[in-house]
């Protein structure tokens, strides 16, 4: 990222230094401009085309990268937000509720990342705790009992590793959800918007539709713990990266996602407004594949669609 | 005279042939093992003989599958499942393979698992025994495809199943390909559980990550053998996440039934009695 930053940053520069130079002497540059304009354009998709992996992980995770409540703003209207499992207590790392699209009720559940450090703080980076994915399964099984399809957008760095999260049975919360989403009564569509981190991930993920963002990542761990498990060394962590082969194409490619979304230029933080719109679509569309089949079909679909997955012989 | 008393006696005086000097014992390695608890030296046959438990202190040793196949099923009555499944390496990840094959020659099994029909007081039941020999008994694509399997073949026949768990968690090596068989075997073990079908979980040391956070925490009965470590992150993860020591039990068995997470600790050797009873009293009515 830091190459591709560097060039593209120097190519801005010239070009800045080209509109001045022709506003404060008078002199006629457009042809000049307009041609250091088109490179400019072609030498970043070719740059955003050609992402090295630890540079999509750098992209999935920007501090202006939208979060799940950014696209729920853009996507729905009238999002209003349910709180707590009814155990423990509210999980702020994970939001929830229910919202309408084009009239129609839907139940959203995502992780959530803080947009700021106060916000990461009180959110945990997104790194949700047991009663986190209990509030996500309460909504989930809300959602089944009024019909309506669940939407669930994945943004963790992985779940929380602490004294309170085993305590609380972190293992279990996860394992529950995996287990009740395979066989939920309701469509699920699935959309991993940033770091799609290990099981903490997955317990939002065990969907009908699955989806990646073009640079968002999807892994068994971060790149950082990989390194640290496996060569006990969490700094090879850019090394991780490459070999673990966690980009959304890696994923299609495995047949492990429905889909890639494209994302706008320079990523999804340059143009949220566009990127919701084309979600907003496939979302619409998707639900209105998945409502017409019936239930079983749909549950014995869903539970094809994980049970085919793994590589032997 | 009295001086007399304390002379010296004449002594008989002998040389010691070099060759008779009492050679010091050679131990062959591995004769004795330091138990990881109270410290004894044990001697190792006396410990296979005892389950792989510690006489002194009871301490729980980790024990293979085909151990504990024989510890646990009838004599003669288990029938291994699927026993050909061959791991491939999806990722192309470096001596993936190599390290198979090492792990394949040390433990003399081809993957962290072996599953079966068997018998148990002479009830039947799919049975799945991680070996967390091989691999720290991580979850890859055969793992998972196995007992999903197992699942799925004791959901066909309506029988309950038994999982003995020891795992690390999910494989590494197989990246992606390992998380989804959590989602899998999550799922066999949901279509199991709509027929009404028994699951019995048995968790010994270790069981954490990946199969903790999907099979190992799903059974209608969750066992734990005592002082077995159960959690979902690694300790040493945690204690670099929150800068602090580790209270003493942390994540052992007995610290998860404290908490609630499982329904009982049971020694090694009443394990078998436990399953059986178990077993009978879910028999369904034909």
């Amino acid at each position: 990222m830091a190459d591709i930053n560097q060039n593209l940053e120097q190519l801005e520069n010239k070009l800045e230094a080209l509109r001045e130079f022709s506003d404060t002497h008078g002199v006629d540059l457009n042809k000049e401009i307009k041609a250091v304009e088109e490179k400019l354009y072609e030498l970043k998709i070719e740059a955003y085309k050609n992402l090295t992996p630890w540079e999509k992980v750098n992209l999935a995770r920007h501090g202006e990268r939208p979060t799940s409540l950014d696209y729920i703003d853009k996507i729905f209207e009238d999002f209003i937000e349910f709180h707590g499992d009814r155990n423990f207590r509210d999980d702020p790392s994970i939001i929830g509720g229910i919202a309408s699209l084009e009239g129609k009720a839907i139940t959203v559940i995502g992780h959530q990342k803080g947009r700021n450090t106060k916000e990461n703080i009180k959110r945990n980076f997104g790194m949700p705790h047991p009663e986190g994915y209990r509030k996500a399964l309460r909504l989930m099984k809300q959602a089944e009992k009024f019909k309506r399809p669940v939407i669930c957008f994945i943004d963790t760095p992985g779940a929380f590793c602490g004294i309170g999260a085993e305590e609380r049975g972190q293992g279990e919360a996860i394992a529950i959800n995996l287990m009740e989403m395979s066989r939920l009564k309701t469509p699920i569509i699935s959309i991993v918007i940033g770091e799609g981190g290990s099981g903490g991930a997955l317990a939002l993920g065990v969907a009908d539709k699955v989806y990646m963002l073009e640079h968002s990542i999807y892994s068994i761990l971060s790149p950082e713990g990989f390194a640290a498990i496996l060569w006990k060394d969490g700094t090879r962590a850019k090394e991780a990266a490459q070999v673990m082969k966690i980009t959304s194409e890696d994923l299609k490619n495995f047949e492990i996602i429905d889909d890639i979304i494209n994302e706008p230029l320079g990523g999804a933080h340059k143009d949220i407004g566009e990127l919701a719109k084309s979600i907003k679509k496939l979302i619409i569309n998707d639900l209105q594949e998945l409502e017409k089949q019936d239930l079983e079909s749909l549950l014995n679909k869903r539970y094809i669609k994980f049970r085919k997955i793994g590589e032997y012989q | 005279m009295i001086k007399g008393i304390f002379k010296k006696t004449k002594y008989v005086t002998t040389s010691i042939p070099a060759q008779e000097k009492v050679p010091t014992p050679i131990i062959p390695d591995g004769m004795w093992i330091k138990c990881n608890s109270c410290d004894q030296i044990v001697y190792k046959k006396d410990i296979e003989e005892n389950n792989r438990v510690c006489p002194y202190c009871g301490f729980h040793f980790r024990m293979n599958a085909r151990e504990r196949i024989k510890l646990i099923v009838d004599e003669g009555t288990f029938k291994e499942l699927d026993s050909n499944l061959l791991t491939l390496n999806p990722l192309d990840f470096p001596n993936y393979e190599d390290k198979i094959r090492q792990q394949e020659e040390k433990t003399g099994i081809k993957e962290a698992v072996i599953t079966g029909i068997g018998r148990i007081y002479g009830e039947e039941a799919v049975i799945a025994v991680m070996d967390c020999f091989f691999l720290m008994g991580s979850m890859g694509s055969v793992v998972g495809e196995k007992i999903t399997r197992a699942v799925e073949e004791a959901t066909i026949r309506r029988l309950p199943v038994i999982i003995f768990c020891a795992s690390g968690g999910a494989r590494m090596q197989e990246g992606i390909f390992s998380l989804m068989q959590m989602a899998k075997t999550a799922g066999a073990i949901a279509r199991h559980a709509e027929e009404g079908l028994l699951y019995i979980s048995v968790l010994t040391d270790p069981t954490t990550g990946g199969v903790t956070a999907s099979f190992a925490m799903l059974g209608d009965i969750i066992i734990a053998e005592p002082g077995a470590l159960i959690g979902f992150a690694g300790s040493r993860v945690i204690e670099q996440t929150i800068r602090q020591k580790l209270p003493e039990g942390f994540q052992r068995a007995e610290f998860l039934l404290e908490h609630g997470f499982i329904d009982k600790i049971i020694k090694r050797e009443e394990i078998k009695k436990t399953l059986g009873k178990l077993l009978y009293l879910h028999k369904e009515v034909k």
